[in-house]
């Protein structure tokens, strides 16, 4: 078995391991729901009138106090099978870059390793004291998720690379963009328990308040409303204004890092390309979504759009960093068709 | 001081907010001065910079779904061609051109002007911020986000002035934390301000402003530059001038003395190939180049490696074979020929070129010669010959012949690489098929219809260069580089205020705390927590502050 083949090896381990984590961590959450739901029988009507606080507004301090419902067997498999899949995951990319010679971001296959373990090493860091529920599975359920796309669909020999990428640029520019990548990924997750917590402790879901177009729809989907039972568990995790801060801060790590991806790319393309700038379908998609990205720190700061609106922006920005990454690799061509597909 | 806020701002320090909130957009005063200054007021605002940047992303992803004439002409011709209904409205509307439309410009130029004129009045308020001292201890603490409270054995001015130590103590060395000010509030009470995080609004102006300065910078090198691109073959060489370019491209304020008149040739062109895989991995040109009034110089150009010339960079682009060709007519004079680029078609180097040859002699027929080099060549079946590997093991040219009138005269340029065969015929054996000459490195074949005869003496290679001069590269460099590190400045580096005040009460020292920050920021009270802490070691009846949040939860029993 040659260096090859033992870095895919350890990728699909890796991805097992991962696999467990993410049922753990499913399990745990479950669990919290299941608790949590016992603990609120009814308390919370199908239906919460608006403005009234419903009893959700007065548990500013749970998140803090340890919480009995949560399954410690579960938390225990789902942090230590987290952590080896982040190990197992480390040599299937440091092995790759030893068997191709070079440093291992070179091709969609590449970035997804690398884009996977920065995701789930950030988790690992954000979850060192608690694990956070949702957090957790959304992000090792991307993360699962691209790591078999990655084996099973993006998966290329390793090898050297063509002249236009053999510059130490390739380390800086392309780590840092999929680095940005990673801890958007956990930005995103955060963003959306955001907006799920706020929902909750303002009572505010658009399925239960009237509308009248799509009302069919909205009875059958009623039960999913965050003010109802379903989701209970929501009094578990920290309160919408830790979590905005924590996606903030999050954002903000990755947005810096984006902000150099843009100029690395642009002093790369000087060398490379001879022009800085040119339009090419992954230079325009990053500037979107670095667009969108600071419109979001400048939403966060505009009165009436700071909070749960100034989450929306993530969201599209991270839809952006997504497609900019698949679509405009597999579908768009441009002059960073590298990606070896 | 100045008090100035664009309209909608919300990352004032919190509690400024609940005084009276910010005026009602008021009806503007009739009158064209009342009008504009109400225009003016929404450009800067807020609201109106979020607009307009999520339009900006809006508009620039149109470019990503249409063909660009600056990135590739060609597709856009063939997009008119394929799109006859929507195609024409598509270009009208500027779908082609997306990013000189006259709406993405609008745009882009709209939202730089809220910034000036948000960016600007800013950095005259932050400037006299820089200035002054931290504000004046409020008189009660009771609308803070953050508070805290304890009590001290020494008189008011020591707790003071420890808490003023503690504040002042250096986060770097020589760079303290806060800016500390003390204040003696009569009736034996003191109290300090302090105030921390100057360098997150100086990093957010360095930020807006170095992207103006981005935005100068570029637009100035658009007027500035020129850029051409040239085919430059083996033992030729090329000299710096206009007419020289395959194609050239220049700036509104281009100054063609700008161009450095050296003169360069390709001396030799090494090139590697992954041997199973065919990709290349390595190309480098070896290059020498004369500057007027200096000695000639060998030097090496790489992909990801330009030349640099006097400011001008040279990049190498592209790389082929331009096959030694002559061509005698029927009289058995040269006609034509020469080293003529053919284009690499594929990863084996299958090129594709043509060979004109208009000065026959006498009244005969002008030649054009079309087909392909096959770097090393192999024959799969009688008539079929593929190549095998880019580097030239077997060079093998496979040829038809035209002729009749090549066109060259008709005033429309023509393109090299193409045989405008209208008023051409093509040589065709006893069946009527085109005849096609094999013609491999070193002989020399009877052209058909005894149009006179090819020899393939040699095979130099050329590349593709491409050279541009912008002379505001370094200054986009620096904007950019003081864009980001403004913007990692803003971002991590909390704004904060604290106030520690010490009164004495029943013969005891009561002290209270509070703090504020700008925007919501869950660190303050912990550090304000930290700070009361290590001005009162020992006390020890009381945690030290809560969130008034906090107080009101049911854990909180009195
Ligand atoms: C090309 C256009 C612009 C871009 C790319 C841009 C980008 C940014 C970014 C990335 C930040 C985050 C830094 C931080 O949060 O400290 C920011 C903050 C800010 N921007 Fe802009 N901006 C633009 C235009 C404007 C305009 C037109 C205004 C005024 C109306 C403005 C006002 C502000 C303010 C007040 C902040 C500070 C927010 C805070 O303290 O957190 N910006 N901008």
């Amino acid at each position: 078995m040659n260096l090859g083949d033992l870095s895919t090896l350890l990728v699909w381990a890796a991805a097992t391991t991962f696999t467990v984590s993410l049922i753990a961590y499913t399990v745990d959450m479950a669990r919290i729901a299941e608790q949590a739901q016992r603990r609120v029988p009814a308390a919370v009507p199908a239906r919460v009138g608006a403005g009234a606080g419903g009893p959700v507004s007065a548990v500013a301090g749970s998140a803090d106090e340890a919480a009995p419902s949560r399954s410690r067997r579960a938390e225990g498999i789902a942090r230590s099978t987290h952590y080896l899949g982040v190990a197992l995951l480390l040599g299937g990319i440091v092995t790759r870059g030893l068997a191709a010679g070079r440093w291992p971001t070179a091709n969609m296959y590449e970035f997804t390793l690398v884009g996977v373990f920065v995701a789930t090493l950030v988790l690992a860091i954000v979850q060192r004291r608690r694990i956070i529920p949702f957090i957790s599975v959304l992000v090792m359920g991307l993360s699962v998720l691209s790591l078999a796309l990655a084996l099973l669909k993006f998966y290329v020999e390793a090898e050297a690379v063509q002249p236009a990428l053999q510059s130490y640029w390739l380390i800086i520019h392309v780590g840092v963009a999929i680095t940005a990548t990673g801890v958007f990924t956990v930005a995103f997750a955060a963003s959306v328990l955001q907006v799920l917590r706020d929902g909750r402790e303002n009572a505010h879901s658009h399925l239960v308040t009237p509308w009248s177009r799509a009302d069919g729809l909205r009875q059958t989907f009623a039960g999913w409303a965050v003010t109802g039972p379903r989701f209970a568990w929501l009094e578990q995790v920290p309160d919408a204004r830790r979590l905005e801060a924590m996606a903030f801060r999050l954002n903000a790590v990755g947005f810096v890092l984006w902000t150099f991806t843009l100029i690395g790319g642009a002093i790369w393309a000087e060398h490379a390309w001879g022009r800085y700038w040119g339009w090419d379908p992954k230079e325009i998609g990053t500037f979107v979504a670095w667009v969108v990205y600071a419109a979001y720190l400048h939403a966060r700061t505009t009165r009436g759009w700071s909070g749960r609106r100034a989450a929306y922006f993530v969201f599209v920005g991270y839809a952006v960093v997504l497609a900019n990454f698949t679509v405009v690799n597999l579908v768009v061509t441009g002059k960073h068709s590298y990606s070896g597909l | 001081m100045v008090r100035y806020r664009p309209e909608g701002l919300e990352d004032s320090f919190a509690a400024e907010a609940d005084a009276p909130a910010a005026a009602p957009v008021a009806v503007p005063a009739i009158g064209v001065v009342g009008w504009l200054r109400w225009t003016w007021r929404q450009l800067t605002s807020m609201r109106v910079a979020l607009l307009l940047l999520m339009l900006l992303a809006v508009a620039a992803v149109p470019g990503t779904m249409f063909p660009q004439r600056a990135q590739d002409a060609t597709k856009v011709t063939r997009y008119l061609a394929d799109h006859t209904t929507s195609g024409p409205w598509l270009d009208r509307l500027g779908f082609f051109d997306v990013y000189a439309s006259v709406w993405f410009s609008a745009i882009y130029i709209l939202l730089f002007v809220s910034l000036v004129g948000c960016i600007l009045p800013r950095t005259k308020v932050h400037l006299s911020a820089l200035r002054g001292r931290p504000p004046r201890t409020p008189r009660r603490f009771a609308r803070f986000p953050a508070q805290g409270e304890g009590s001290s054995e020494d008189d008011p001015e020591a707790v003071v002035r420890a808490a003023a130590a503690v504040l002042r103590r250096p986060w770097l060395p020589l760079w303290p934390r806060y800016r500390v000010d003390v204040r003696d509030e009569g009736a034996g009470a003191w109290s300090v301000s302090a105030e921390r995080g100057y360098l997150r609004e100086t990093g957010n102006l360095v930020f807006h402003l170095a992207l103006v300065g981005l935005l100068i910078s570029v637009a100035t090198g658009q007027m500035l530059h020129y850029r051409g691109q040239a085919i430059v073959v083996q033992g030729n060489g090329f000299a710096n001038s206009v007419v020289r370019y395959d194609s050239f491209e220049q700036g509104t304020a281009f100054d063609p003395a700008s161009l450095e008149p050296f003169t360069m040739q390709l001396d030799e062109f090494e090139s590697r190939f992954d041997p199973v895989t065919l990709n290349p991995r390595d190309f480098t040109a070896h290059v020498t180049l004369t500057e007027p009034g200096q000695d000639p110089e060998k030097r090496t150009i790489k992909v990801n490696h330009p030349l640099d010339v006097d400011g001008a960079k040279v990049y190498l682009q592209g790389n082929g074979y331009a096959p030694q060709i002559e061509v005698r007519d029927a009289s058995g004079k040269i006609a034509g020929g020469g080293k003529v680029p053919f284009l690499p078609q594929n990863q084996q180097y299958t090129s594709r070129g043509v060979i004109k040859v208009p000065s026959v002699s006498g009244d005969q027929d002008q030649i054009g010669i079309v087909g392909y080099l096959l770097p090393t060549a192999k024959q799969v079946d009688a008539t079929t010959w593929q190549s095998i590997y880019p580097q030239p093991g077997n060079p093998l040219l496979v040829l038809t012949v035209w002729h009749g009138n090549l066109g060259l005269d008709t005033g429309v340029p023509q393109n090299v690489y193409e045989l405008d065969e209208s008023r051409m015929t093509q040589s065709v054996d006893a069946n009527g098929d085109p005849v096609t000459l094999y013609v491999k490195l070193g002989e020399t074949v009877e052209l058909p219809d005894g149009l006179g005869s090819l020899t393939f003496s040699a095979l130099p290679r050329f590349v593709a260069l491409d050279l541009r001069y912008d002379p505001t590269l370094t200054y986009v460099l620096v904007f950019a580089v003081l864009a980001f590190l403004g913007l990692a400045t803003s971002l991590f580096a909390p704004r904060r205020r604290i106030w520690v005040r010490a009164a004495p009460e029943g013969g005891r020292t009561v002290v209270t705390a509070a703090g504020l920050a700008r925007g919501d920021d869950v660190g303050l009270q912990p550090e304000l927590d930290r700070i009361l802490a290590a001005t009162l070691p020992e006390t020890p009846d009381r945690p030290a502050g809560r969130r008034p949040d906090q107080l009101t939860t049911t854990q909180e029993t009195p």
